[in-house]
């Protein structure tokens, strides 16, 4: 059973959110990355990018596969993780620790779950 | 195995060099280094051992069955080896004039003629050397389409979610945006998915015809139709072409352009990393936007190298994979109007042979027992059942010196093995490859557990694929710096 935070907002790509003022702060579930497995390279934005939400806006790679993950929101990049790009392993460590982005000015915010919601797509999922 | 620079003896070399007959030349001593690089030191002998052990650890189609799914790893005749040694095909220069290179120029065109006439295309280009690169081609001709009709507003490929991973990138390194589309409950193209993603900013779709699955989309001129009318063009990826070639083409179906694998449809060599080769095939209306230069014929019959001005320009260095081209030409002459269309029922019968009696020995296939080139087994079940993954299924056939069917791949079967039989394996091949497998099939049953660990036989087992990605380790450590 992954671990899903009752206080964060959540994607049918498996995308987490959590808001702090006008700060969006994106990073993959559990879920997604138990599904991936170990992941082993992480591509992030720049500083300064427009994301669109349901977009893609970076891509994980593991030794399985290169998955792209998708936007929640529609804003510019502010600050990326960059210790993420030496040590993609942290996501699998952590990954509700383990931010990839945080994006402000958000004009748009595309369809969230809460954390019940998302369980109930998880389960479908499994 | 040791490595070259374990092998190394300080001062021993192979020193057969004839007597310097032609003046000395001397460098400027800022262009001269200032230490001798660290080679391994060692004789000829030496080398040629340790070369001939690796290529021991090595599997190729010589060796033995090799059922990699997508990859159509079929035997290469010899016939083809000897016509790309004859010196006037392998002694040339590329920069010799037409009128000297005739022959050679007589093969590109004839090769580029017949492969048009496979794919139902008008024209060809043999210049891209592998798939992907073929695909890069083939969307740089969509842009140029679209780009001279002032249409700059189409920037988005469509790619379904069954396609090579090579799609995708090949689409973002042309400077496109990808739209991913799902497959629907038979494993085609979910048409009403489609209707929704196509607009004014569809560029085109590219699509792999039969699929990963291994399955004819029956919806294939409904989907080119509605790509069509949005305005948008089809690329044909001509990765399963083996399933299809002689009964039908890319060209019928709908399709504005392709490439194919001149490596795997066309059997010649894949192995040791190539030289691949992947011609791109189009309608007239994208001929003038092919790479330069193109065989052409003039009207006295003789041939010669012509550039179009609208063309996207080089992709390569000269003509392709030249003599990757004429082993191709060496297979389709051999076969004939006759052999190609049997090559490809023979490996769809081969296919349909396998999936059956692996289905009967009791592994799942999520998409029935029906296919083309090739199948996806579902090892999901058996994983639930005793732990015995896709993974460690592979890893036992490696003991019986059979190369495993592609794992994990495609993505929308998570447990997937494909495999791909090809036309030239024998039935008694075929039945040894479902002894094999109903033998692991038992085995995890009986102690799943010690599948985990296998092969037993082989010099390397279970490589740390996640440590070799994430700190590669690929620099020779000497034991003291200087």
């Amino acid at each position: 059973m992954s671990v899903i935070p009752a206080e964060l907002s959540y994607t049918t790509s498996h995308e987490w959110v959590s808001v702090e003022g006008d700060t969006y702060t994106i990073g993959l579930t559990d879920f997604a990355q138990d599904a991936l497995g170990d992941l082993v390279f992480v591509n992030l934005p720049m500083e300064g990018d427009e994301v669109v939400a349901g977009e893609a806006f970076a891509d994980v790679e593991s030794v399985k596969a290169v998955s792209d993950v998708f936007s929640p929101v529609t804003g510019t990049v502010v600050q990326i993780n960059e210790d993420l790009l030496d040590a993609p392993e942290a996501i699998n460590e952590d990954p509700y620790g383990a931010w990839l982005v945080r994006v402000e000015e958000v004009s748009e915010v595309g369809d969230l779950l809460d954390a019940d919601a998302y369980e109930a797509h998880c389960a479908q999922e499994a | 195995m040791k490595l070259l620079f374990e092998r190394s003896v300080a001062g021993r070399k192979q020193t057969i060099f004839p007597d310097l007959d032609v003046p000395e030349a001397t460098f400027d001593e800022t262009l001269v280094r200032q230490s001798a690089p660290r080679l391994p030191q060692m004789a000829e002998v030496d080398l040629g051992r340790h070369y001939t052990e690796l290529a021991k650890q090595t599997h190729g189609v010589n060796d033995g069955f090799y059922p990699l799914g997508s990859c159509t790893m079929k035997y290469n005749p010899r016939v083809n080896e000897q016509v790309a040694a004859l010196p006037g095909f392998a002694d040339i220069h590329p920069l010799q004039p037409e009128e000297t290179v005739q022959g050679c120029l007589g093969a590109m065109h004839e090769l580029e003629g017949m492969l048009a006439e496979i794919c139902g295309m008008d024209a060809m280009t043999l210049q891209p050397a592998a798939g992907a690169h073929g695909e890069y081609t083939g969307l740089l001709l969509i842009r140029a389409h679209h780009l001279a009709n002032g249409d700059t507003g189409r920037t988005k490929i469509i790619v379904p979610d069954s396609a090579h991973g090579t799609n995708p990138a090949s689409a973002v390194m042309a400077g496109f945006t990808v739209v991913s589309v799902p497959s629907d409950a038979q494993g085609g193209v979910d048409l009403d998915a489609l209707r929704a993603a196509v607009g004014p900013d569809t560029a085109g779709l590219m699509l792999t015809n039969p699929n990963t699955l291994g399955l004819f989309d029956p919806n294939i001129v409904e989907i080119c139709q509605i790509i069509h009318e949005a305005g948008g063009l089809c690329y044909y990826d001509g990765a399963n072409l083996n399933a299809v070639m002689g009964h039908a083409r890319p060209g019928d179906m709908g399709f504005d352009c392709v490439h194919v694998n001149l490596h795997k449809t066309f059997s010649t060599p894949h192995g040791g990393g190539g030289p691949g080769s992947g011609p791109v095939g189009c309608k007239a209306f994208l001929a003038p936007y092919l790479p330069n230069p193109r065989v052409v014929e003039r009207p006295d019959g003789t041939l010669a190298f012509s550039c179009s001005e609208q063309s996207v320009g080089k992709v390569r260095s000269f003509y392709g994979n030249f003599l990757v081209a004429v082993r191709a030409l060496a297979y389709i002459l051999t076969l004939g109007r006759e052999g190609i269309p049997e090559a490809s029922a023979s490996a769809v019968l081969n296919a349909n042979y396998l999936a059956h009696f692996l289905a009967e020995a009791g592994y799942a296939l999520p998409y029935g027992e029906r296919c083309m080139h090739e199948f996806v087994i579902d090892v999901g079940p058996l994983k639930a059942e005793t732990g015995v993954s896709a993974m460690d299924v592979a890893k036992r056939l490696l003991d019986f010196g059979v190369h495993p069917p592609t794992m994990y791949f495609p993505l929308i079967v998570h447990e997937a093995l494909m495999a791909e039989p090809t036309e030239t394996e024998s039935r008694e091949t075929l039945d040894e490859f479902v002894g094999l497998m109903t033998g692991i099939l038992k085995e995890a049953h009986e102690d799943g557990e010690r599948l985990h660990s296998a092969p037993f036989t082989c010099p390397i087992g279970r490589p740390d694929e996640v440590k070799a990605a994430r700190k590669p380790h690929v620099r020779y450590e000497f034991d003291e710096e200087g």
